[in-house]
């Protein structure tokens, strides 16, 4: 448990490693998951256009 | 080989390629992210001067490696769109952008986070930072200039030739630790003798920066599909793909 504080505390510099790591991971999540969303919807308005073309 | 390379230039060939290729790179990039998280904060040691706080490096030199790196992508596939006119060179460029200015604002702020408890300040207009603040510029000028023009033919050219000229301010943010006195340090991997790094922190670094690149090459792919769909909603690969086909 001590251990995990000493882990969390970074030695005094908590605020700046957790900082870093932490605004890495929202802006490399951010990337992995916004252009996921984009061609998903982009697929799906493909597909919404090829069936109202078979329609017509 | 050349062949090969051609058939995948085609969008709806590159299309196939890329889906399959993008779980085998995401998957390597999540791998290579959680080992090398777990170098970086736990294995690692702390540095004898800088104590915890040099743990900002292992996401600090990668994300400005990639920065670096995605511009010369961005510029050298930009070039190949302009002179050869292949589309998914095109794609890659504008892919690219959004990737590059992520990792560029992500070297500078994660700089600045170690900056303040080592160096006393936030920010310093010395010529490693300010070259790389120009760097976030020429990326955020390259994406308004994609949303500018209208014709994504001619926004891929405008684009490119930005890129290029873009291109003076790389070898100007490697060498300025060496060209100017600045504040940022030296190279400290990239010398031509042994790295000044000992192992225990230069393999977590590689390892962070491995998975780095492996994102980026997962992202952009997903990425240059988006751009492709975009471009080529009215060709006929695009219907097909639309009405069940592969």
């Amino acid at each position: 448990m001590n251990s995990l504080r000493e882990f969390l505390h970074m030695g005094g510099y908590w605020l700046y490693v957790w900082g870093a790591y932490g605004l890495t991971a929202v802006v490399l999540l951010w990337n992995a998951v916004a252009p996921m969303l984009r061609e998903r919807s982009l697929l799906q308005d493909v597909a919404a256009r090829a069936a109202a073309g078979r329609i017509q | 080989m050349l062949e090969r390379l051609y058939k995948y230039a085609a969008p709806h060939q590159f299309f196939a390629l890329s889906r399959a290729l993008t779980p085998w790179f995401g998957g390597a990039a999540a791998a290579l992210l959680a080992v090398g998280l777990a170098g970086a904060l736990w294995f690692a040691p702390p540095d004898y001067q800088q104590g915890e706080s040099v743990r900002i490096i292992y996401v600090h030199v990668p994300a400005a490696w990639m920065s670096l790196f995605v511009y010369v992508v961005l510029a050298a596939a930009g070039i190949t769109g302009l002179v050869w006119n292949v589309k998914v060179a095109d794609a890659l460029a504008r892919a690219s952008a959004p990737l590059g200015a992520s990792f560029t604002l992500l070297a500078l702020a994660t700089g600045s986070l170690w900056g303040k408890p080592m160096w006393g300040t936030w920010w310093v207009w010395d010529a490693r930072l300010t070259s790389e603040l120009i760097l976030l510029f020429l990326y955020l000028g390259y994406i308004a200039l994609q949303g500018a023009i209208e014709d994504t033919r001619m926004a891929a050219r405008a684009g490119a030739v930005l890129a290029a000229i873009g291109l003076v301010n790389i070898p100007i943010i490697h060498y300025s630790v060496e060209w100017w006195s600045t504040l940022h340090q030296g190279p400290t991997i990239t010398r031509f003798d042994a790295p000044a790094i000992h192992a225990s922190m230069l393999v977590p670094l590689l390892i962070m920066a491995l998975g780095f690149k492996a994102f980026y090459a997962a992202t952009a792919l997903v990425r240059m599909r988006c751009e492709l769909l975009e471009s080529e909603c009215n060709s006929a690969w695009v219907t097909e793909l639309g009405s069940g086909g592969k």
